[in-house]
């Protein structure tokens, strides 16, 4: 391929961070490729690969204390990096445009949308207000967003992340940007609304003909956007080529290894115990949840409806939802965190009681709770050991030496190194933070561990890697877990059963065999084929979600809470009658009018994202 | 409760062998600012406490046959407009300024700390109850409470201590409380809810730590304001009483040698800034506090 055809050209890129002592490390180095005008390129690599400061070097920025050491960028016939200050401004946002991940951080709040969307274009002289409005108009509608007329008129917090996403899309392409800079534009998504954002992306990005840079660290996203792929490793090009060539024969082991991760395989489960005559290890009955004032067993805002579920000793239940299914405040509810509105926890048998305050030590001990995100789980004032040693003595009057004795076994046992006792956490690595965070709730020698979406803030390799230890740790301690997560191919790699939420409600449960195949819930389906696979096509192929009619009659609360968005409704059924609670062959425990049969005859066609 | 430059130092000096090596440590990590800030501070804190021994003259005596005289070997900052000695009268006031100013600047922030955890932690009755009382107090004008007070008790250094103190305290316990609320909602604290943790350790271990930059910050801006506070008292004659005089009060009483520049209102007014510069400055550079290197933009 000829200089001459590539659109963007980047040569010798190299980035350096300030590092201790006045010397600079280099966070990217020797960094080349190219991209055909009209062509989607992916950087892929995990967080501290350098994908994002190559992103902003082809904007001529670089990270506050970071710096763009050498080499060039070319878009067009421009040297981006010779550019000077006003040069720069001009370039961005008209010439290049920006994507972020957060879409919800990046709107002004107090501002409408269609405010923020036409302010570059007309900032700059480029359009009149009533055009660009009018283009922007169009630009919703090719987006696929729903009323694109009135949509502009509303407010970041009147719209859903998804829709937020692709607003900011249609900001960036005002201008008629010939390259566009998409940085992980649908991590923070839930799988179904990522798909109708990538296919949106996808279409509107090939209509503009613009030239497209993709920061992911998601390889079967990637593989449904783009035509070639870098794959990054520490500033450091892995490997190049072709989209169908790397992902069907990656040459380099790296590449391989990440591969590997995104779709973790099924951990074996440990022999699982005979059904006891003892109770389970948790029971949940009829849990009723939710914030603001509590009206005839009813809260204000409810989150979760009437959900029950149990935790056999030395078992996981996977428990997956959307983000609002209420899987967060179950955990919190176990926890004593937040107060049941009605409904019970039994802990071995013996109720708990509703708030922090009628525990008994012990109770404390025995449930642990691990957050999502360990920057904020762990307190950045103090140091590991501190975090560590508290447990310690808290629960056990573990001092001294027999603390920091302690403190060492566990850093080892979630394969730390000794060294990093007298650190704070600010200083280690997002992995390193997770076990730590992990290795908190290990010290108090708990028998249910929650793990709210421990993976989820981390990358493939990091949180494959959390998976394994997690598993290594149920089999050497025999623990329990409530491992909560809204990806599913997670859950059924290491659950033993899994509960599926949608709106507060467990529509589905049952064995994790019982997922691999039809028949499913309704709701389990969509989550399922949502998945992207590793392979082109899989996007197109994938029909497009039939948009359903508006319901005849108002939503109600008896009523099944998917029918909304349910493609398998039946008139005069669904929306008359609460659904039953029936039970498939499989033993998966559904809340549907459907039987077995019928909904094995809607979701025949299905291919199982994930192989048995 | 809240630690100081002086508590600082004192929690350093415990392990006798090690204390030199970890305050040079300490020392190494502070800014240039800081290290100005903290020499500023210490000049302070010694003429504060050997300021009346190290005055030539006697505080109130008039020493000089000139008014609003200019430096010279007698008097090394001149005179001021009675005649008096402005370096006697300065080092003789510096202890009002510094040791009153400090202290009821300390016990204003670390009551309003205080109570903040304490409404932080505690069930919602116990916050209503001492925010509402806050919010009493905070409508008083500070003027006429501090007149009342002084009309029915007389005028005494503790008085004037209390009273900067309690005019101070809701705004400190208000900042000290929006930030503590919202720390109690991190995950961390969460997690030690969950772990049963007492009100006591949740307030003092896990909140306490993540918020003292801040009020530390705060506690500066209110050691500028309760130095105006007690000068515009002195003023009113209901401060530090003649011949005696804090930094405010030789500010405003030489006021009418503003238009000469004279060196008698020049180096009270100097002294009230480098005290208050070299406090702030020592705050900001405090250690553990690297956001604005790393994470600006």
């Amino acid at each position: 391929m000829g200089a001459a055809q590539d659109h963007v050209q980047v040569s010798g890129l190299r980035i350096t961070a300030p590092a201790a002592g006045g010397q600079e490390t280099p966070i990217v180095s020797d960094v080349d490729f190219t991209i055909p005008r009209g062509q989607v390129l992916a950087l892929i690599g995990e967080s501290g690969s350098g994908k994002t400061s190559i992103a902003q070097a082809l904007m001529g920025y670089a990270r506050g204390g970071c710096r763009i050491a050498g080499g060039g960028v070319r878009v067009g016939d421009t040297e981006i990096l010779t550019l000077d200050a006003s040069q720069l401004r001009t370039v961005r946002g008209s010439r290049i445009a920006y994507v972020a991940q957060s879409a919800a951080s990046a709107f002004n709040l107090s501002r409408t949308i269609m405010d923020q969307v036409v302010e570059t274009a007309v900032g700059r002289g480029l359009i009149s207000r009533p055009a660009a409005e009018a283009k922007a108009v169009s630009l919703f509608r090719a987006l696929a967003l729903p009323q694109p007329e009135a949509i502009g008129g509303r407010y970041v917090h009147q719209l859903s992340g998804g829709q937020l996403q692709r607003l900011m899309a249609a900001m960036a392409l005002m201008t008629d940007p010939e390259l566009v800079i998409l940085d992980e534009p649908t991590t923070a998504l839930d799988v179904t609304t990522q798909i109708d954002v990538l296919r949106a992306f996808k279409r509107v990005v090939r209509q503009q003909g613009a030239t497209a840079l993709y920061v992911s660290h998601d390889l079967a996203v990637v593989a449904q956007v783009a035509d070639r792929i870098v794959v990054l490793q520490r500033g450091r090009i892995r490997e190049a080529g072709d989209a169908t060539q790397v992902l069907e024969r990656p040459a380099d082991i790296y590449t391989r290894t990440l591969m590997a991760a995104a779709r973790p395989p099924a951990q074996a489960s440990p022999q699982r115990p005979a059904p006891q005559q003892a109770p389970p290890l948790l029971e949940v009955r009829g849990l009723t949840a939710g914030y603001g004032r509590v009206e005839a067993g009813v809260p204000k805002i409810p989150v979760l409806r009437d959900v029950t579920l149990s935790i056999a000793k030395g078992t996981t239940l996977g428990v997956i939802g959307e983000s609002g299914s209420g899987k967060s405040t179950l955990a919190r509810v176990i926890a004593g965190l937040v107060a049941p509105a009605g409904g019970q926890v039994l802990f071995q048998g013996q109720p708990l009681a509703p708030t922090l305050s009628g525990r008994t030590r012990e109770q404390f001990q025995r449930i642990q709770l691990v957050f999502q995100n360990a920057d904020t789980a762990l307190n950045p004032a103090h140091t590991v050991s501190r975090i560590l040693g508290r447990p310690l003595a808290f629960y056990h009057g573990m001092d001294g030496r027999a603390r920091n004795r302690r403190v060492a076994e566990l850093l080892d046992l979630t394969q730390l190194p000794a060294g990093l006792a007298d650190r704070h956490c600010g200083e280690l690595s997002g992995g390193q933070k997770q076990r730590v965070n992990l290795a908190r709730a290990l010290a108090a020698d708990p028998h249910l561990i929650l793990c709210d979406e421990v993976t989820s803030a981390l990358d493939t390799v990091v949180g494959t890697a959390i998976l394994d230890l997690l598993a290594e740790l149920r089999r050497e301690l025999d623990l329990s877990y409530l491992f909560i997560s809204h990806d599913i191919s997670t859950v059924r790699a290491i659950c033993d059963d899994i509960a599926v939420l949608y709106a507060g409600q467990k529509v589905e449960m049952g064995p994790r065999n019982g997922f691999g195949d039809a028949p499913v819930h309704p709701y389990t389906d969509l989550l399922i084929g949502s998945v992207p696979e590793m392979r082109r096509g899989w996007l197109e192929e994938k029909e497009m979600a039939a948009t359903l009619p508006p319901l005849a009659t108002a939503q109600s609360a008896n009523l099944c809470c998917f029918l909304p968005r349910c493609a398998a409704r039946v008139e005069g059924l669904c929306d008359r009658l609460p659904p039953p609670r029936i039970v498939l062959g499989g033993g998966n425990e559904l809340l549907c009018h459907h039987d077995g049969q019928a909904l094995q005859h809607l979701q025949r066609g299905r291919q199982s994202a994930i192989s048995p | 409760m809240t630690p100081t430059v002086p508590l600082r130092e004192e929690s350093m000096a415990k392990p006798a062998s090690t204390a030199a090596s970890r305050v040079r440590h300490w020392l190494s990590g502070l800014s240039t600012s800081g290290r100005v800030g903290l020499a500023l501070v210490i000049l302070w804190l010694v003429l504060g406490a050997a300021g009346p021994l190290l005055a030539p003259y006697d505080v109130g005596a008039f020493v000089s046959p000139e008014v609003f005289d200019g430096m010279s070997t007698r008097h090394w900052l001149g005179s001021d407009y009675l005649g008096r000695d402005v370096l006697s009268r300065l080092l003789s006031g510096a202890q009002y300024t510094v040791g009153l100013a400090l202290a009821s600047a300390l016990l204003a922030s670390a009551t309003g700390a205080g109570l903040a955890l304490t409404a932080t932690v505690s069930p919602r009755w116990v916050d209503e109850v001492i925010s509402r009382f806050m919010d009493t107090l905070i409508s008083i004008p500070s003027k006429v409470f501090a007149l009342v007070l002084v009309a029915a008790f007389g005028s005494s250094l503790a008085l004037l201590l209390l009273i900067a103190a309690a005019t101070y305290t809701p705004g400190a316990f208000r900042i000290a409380r929006a930030l503590a609320i919202n720390l109690n909602q991190m995950d961390y604290v969460q997690v030690a809810y969950a772990r049963g943790e007492g009100r006591l350790y949740i307030a003092t271990a896990e909140i306490m730590p993540n918020m003292i930059h801040p009020v530390l910050a705060d506690f500066g801006l209110r050691f500028v304001f309760i130095v105006l506070l007690l000068s515009g008292l002195s003023f009113l004659g209901l401060g530090v009483q003649p011949p005696n005089a804090d930094l405010g009060s030789l500010v405003r009483e030489n006021i009418s040698g503003l238009g000469d520049g004279a060196l008698a209102i020049l180096a009270p007014a100097m002294a009230i800034a480098t005290l208050t510069i070299g406090v702030n400055l020592l705050i900001d550079a405090l250690p553990g506090r690297g956001r604005r290197i790393t994470g600006g933009r």
